[in-house]
Formats: structure tokens, sequence, C-alpha cells
């Protein structure tokens, strides 16, 4: 009987002729991923079991993305604390702030992850790697200082459901779309425990960015991982990136799945998921009218450089909604400059809007775009729980760059045929 | 291991941000954290709950965010243990390797309401509920590497265990 591709890597990594879903395994970790909240307690957990040196000085990955630039002085002594051990133990990968962006735009963007690598982060968004056609997975602090210490860590083998996604995509619908219709259809813990693969024709036609935003999501529906086969679009992403040989994975015909499920991507218009649950899906076009006191274009999910060009797309000669806020947070430095050279910054100015600098910042409630009581946001992010990005009586619309964008326009939730 | 107390019955999905609000992800200390356990499910949690009190979660508790602050909150809140319809896996994971004790269960939460006592007996893997049902509710059976990690002392003792050997 054949394996799925996730079942492929981590039985090369357990060392094992071949593993099935149920089976516990040790496996070994190609990087081994903390930031600037979930390091620091990894790092005094490191220290408490007699940790001297990290297992790899290059696999161990640090980025201080999410309350970094400091945000107050307690933040400033978390980042203080892992800059201080990135130093002291030598880690290669250690982005000061400059060069630090959003860890999962970061990573894959700097060649950092390749394909058929196994990722471990403490940061649940680790899933995002599945989209170059590695098995990367989110785990907690103490999880990444034991891979940091013995350069392995425990898995039970998921079981894995198939996604189809069969027929082309309306116009502005992206892989934000397919993802938040397919988590509305199997809710957020439809694929409790399993790994997601996603499959599909347009899939061809999508640039990679959008498997990020897919992959991302994954955890969203309480997956362990989401993964995409490897084909052309990943060998030409990762061909000028990789810093490590790469290899590519792929499902047996024959390999055994959990379920599959059918998505038909032609009905599927722009979605939003209203607060306070991902899978709270919608269409645009039932979407009502709902006043919007802000929009956010960034985050790990959506911050790319083509999120960012899809946004301006729309916003070009455009003036956002008076009394609307316009936040706009490339992911990484590259994208910020990749931006600013396209122009894409005098458009997102001229439409009112603003542009911070790379940090998780307000998808999580930090700063740079925390919301009162009552207010409302439309949120390119992944989350939309109670208080996600500030008071827990405010509200997260999730939604694609072509959605938050309109909105912006139009004050209200709108799609870019509503303008 | 045995855990009773009075529970507080929770819905389904609590996540992470509910447990532990990333406001406060600036503080690592247990006791920090604590003082704004599940704050933004009940804003009043911790002046009314008590040392040894039980959490009743519905289906994929602790889904949501990686952040380990979300059991280290509970455990230091002097909770005793969780016990869930299920449980989002990183929660879970977390759980096992800092040693807050959880529980799965499919029917208690159908059973008990806010305020009820219960007696929690890992070890005969069943949950009473004295006054309500002479019947006890079974806990789905802990697999046997995750009770191996909590005889250890949670992950990080494991592994100092293995390699000692």
């Amino acid at each position: 009987m054949g394996m799925t591709i996730t079942e492929k890597i981590l039985s090369r990594h357990a060392g094992l002729e071949e593993v099935r879903p149920g089976m516990l395994i040790n496996a070994r970790v190609d990087i081994a991923l903390g930031n600037d909240i979930t390091a620091p307690i990894a790092i005094d957990a490191f220290r408490k079991a007699g940790g001297k040196e990290v297992f790899d000085t290059k696999k161990v990955v640090l980025v201080p993305d999410h309350f970094a630039p400091n945000k107050d002085i307690d933040s400033a002594e978390q980042c203080k604390l892992m800059r201080d051990f990135a130093h002291e133990q030598a880690i290669t990968h250690y982005f000061e702030v400059g060069e630090a962006g959003i860890e999962h735009a970061l990573l894959p963007e700097k060649g950092i992850v390749v394909p058929g690598d196994v990722v471990i982060g403490a940061d649940s968004h680790t899933c995002t790697y599945g989209a170059l056609g590695a098995f990367a997975t989110g785990v907690g602090s103490t999880d990444l200082a034991a891979a940091m210490i013995t350069g392995e860590l425990w898995f039970k083998v998921p079981e894995t459901i198939k996604f189809i996604y069969h027929g082309n995509a309306r116009p502005w619908v992206s892989g934000k779309d397919l993802i938040l219709y397919t988590i509305g259809r199997i809710g957020v813990h439809g694929a409790l425990y399993r790994a997601m693969e996603f499959v599909g024709e347009i899939f061809r036609v999508l640039p990679m960015a959008d498997r990020m935003t897919m992959a991302n999501m994954a955890v969203e529906a309480g997956g362990k991982s989401g993964i995409f086969i490897p084909d052309e679009i990943t060998e030409v992403y990762v061909r000028k990136r990789a810093e490590r040989p790469y290899e590519f994975y792929t499902s047996d015909p024959d390999a055994l799945y959990h379920s599959t499920i059918d998505i038909d991507v032609t009905k599927i218009e722009p979605q939003v998921a209203f607060p306070h649950l991902p899978s709270n899906t919608k269409g645009i076009s039932e979407v009502g009218n709902v006043p919007i006191d802000q929009s956010f274009i960034g985050s790990c999910t959506n911050g790319w450089i083509e999120d960012l060009r899809v946004a301006a797309e729309i916003l070009k000669g455009r003036h956002i909604a008076y009394g609307h806020r316009l936040i706009i947070i490339p992911a990484t430095p590259a994208i910020y400059r990749q931006a600013m050279k396209e122009g894409l910054f005098d458009i997102f100015l001229d439409a009112g809007g603003v542009i911070s600098l790379p940090t998780c910042g307000p998808c999580l409630g930090g700063y740079m775009g925390i919301l009162a009581k009552g207010e409302r946001s439309v949120s390119t992010t992944n989350r939309n729980f109670v208080g996600r990005m500030g008071h827990p009586e405010s509200e997260v619309y999730l939604a694609g760059p072509a959605v938050a964008a309109a909105t912006a326009v139009a004050g209200r939730l709108a799609g870019p045929e509503q303008l | 291991m045995k855990f009773t107390g009075k529970i507080w019955k929770f819905g389904d999905n609590i996540d992470t941000d509910a447990i532990i609000p990333a406001r406060y992800l600036n503080i690592r200390d247990p006791q920090g954290l604590a003082a704004h356990c599940m704050e933004d499910a009940d804003p009043d949690f911790m002046k009314k709950m008590k040392k040894g009190d039980i959490i009743v979660g519905g289906e994929n508790f602790g889904c949501g965010s990686s952040r380990e602050h979300a059991p280290i909150a509970i455990k230091a809140a002097g909770i005793a243990c969780v016990v869930a319809r299920s449980f989002a896996r990183i929660f879970y994971r977390n759980s096992f390797n800092m040693g807050l004790p959880i529980f799965e269960s499919r029917t208690l939460w159908g059973e008990v309401t806010d305020g009820s006592e219960i007696e929690v007996d890992a070890d005969t893997g069943l949950i009473r509920i004295p006054g309500v049902s002479a019947d006890p509710v079974r806990i789905q059976p802990v697999p046997p590497f995750m009770q191996e990690l909590i005889a250890d002392g949670g992950l990080m003792n494991h592994i100092a265990k293995g390699r000692a050997k």
C-alpha cells in the first residue's frame, strides 16, 4: 500500500521504511523555530533541563516578530532575552529588527525551509511551509526546547484528508477565499489532528503566495498540517532561494486517506468569516450592510507581495471612506522594498492608507491597529476570536486582500465588484 | 491521580485568546499569566474560582495559537484539571509536556452544569458526579506514551531520562 506525501516525509525523517497513521515516531527536525513570544519560555526550559548548546546552530531559527520592534518594556525584555540567547549560541538564523519580518513569510523567502523538510515551530501558523511540500506543524515552547536540545521530536503520524478543488476561480477569488470556504464547510475542528492535502488544477495558475495562505490556515480547521504536492511552481520559487538541498515528495496513487472532500471552485465567491470563528463564512453577496471602522492588510496569511498588488489594483485612483482606517503591513523587509519599488506605497498613501513596518502587530491584538470597544475591522489575518485584535467587544471579519481593500473604500463590507 | 472539585463549564472552541489574551503575552511569569486566566471568556473567572476547581470544556478546547502560556495560566491559577469533549492538538501536546492534567470525555459535558462537583479518577478512568448520576462517566484512555510523559514529569524530564540511559 502506498503512502501520502506526509507519511513519506515523516518516515524518511524517522529512519523508517514506512509509517502509518496513528504510529508514534521520533523524527529528525530540519528546522526548529521560535519567536519573541514563545522562544523565551523555550529558552527557560532549555536551561532548566541543563541545555548547554543547541543541536545545530543553523537549524534553530529565532525571529522577533510578534511584539517587535519592542512594543513596550515587557516586550523589550522578551526580545532581549531571545537576542542574548541567539548571540550566546551563535544562532545563524537570528534576525534583528531591520532584517526581521513575519517568520512564516521570512523563512520561505530566505530559503531556510525547503521542500521535503520536517519543520516544527513554536507558533501555530508554522503549518504555512506545507505550501512548499514540507511537513510543518506548530508546537509549544516545551516541544521547541526539546527539539533545540535533541534535534528531534515525537509525532503521531496523522491521517490525511484530501481536498480536491475542481474548476477555475471567479474574478477576485484567491487562496484565502478557497481556504475560508473550506473551513466554513468542515468547521474549526473538521480536520482535528489530521493533515490537509490540497490538490487541484487551479493550483497550476495560482501563485505560491496563495498556497502559503491556504497551508497557513490549516490550523484554523484544527489541522496538524496543510500540504501541497511540489511542482514546477514550487521549483521556480525554491530554486533561487534554497540554502540546502531539497527533495520533492509526492503521494502515491494508492495512498490511503481518511477521507476526500471535493470542492467546486466555480461556485466560490470572495468570502468573509464573521465573528467569532473562521468557519463562520459567507459569500460577499450575502454579507448585508456591515459598517467597518478599519481594514488591515498584512500578516503571515496575507502579507505577501501578491496580496499587496491585489489591494493596490483596487485602491488605485480611489480613496478610503471618510473616517475609515486602512493599515497595510508588508510581511518582510524584501516585500516592503518590492512594494515600494513597484509604486504600491504611493497608491496606498494616496488612498489614505498607512504603511507599517513588518510585524505580526495587530493580528493578535499586539499593537499597530488595536480595536476599541464596539469597533469592527476587516482583516486579511487568520483568526477572528473574541478580543483577537483588541477589546473583547470588538469584532474581526476575515477576508482576502481584495475584499479588505474594497471594504476600505466602501466603509462597509464590500467586494471589488460592489464598488 | 484523583481530583475532586467544583466545575466551571465552558462551551465549544474555547480558544487560547480567550484562555490568555495576547495582550498579556509580554508576561511569562506563571502567576502573572494566571491573573488573566480565561479573562475573555469570563472576565470574573479569577475572582470566582478557587484552587482545586475543574474546567469542563466542549469540543476543540484550546484551539488557536500554540502559546504554552494558556496551559501555564490554567495550571498556575490552581485549576486541578481540564476535562473536555475534545482538545485542539497543540494545546493537548502542551498540557502533557508541561504537566497540566487533561482528560477527554465525550459525555461529561452533557451531564453536568456549572457549579457541579465531580470526582475525576485518572487511575480507573472514571468520573463520578455525586448527587446527579449513579453511573460514572468514562474518560477516553490516555495513550501509553502520554502516560509515560506524565509519569516522567513532563517532556523535558522524559528526555533527560532518555539521554541518561
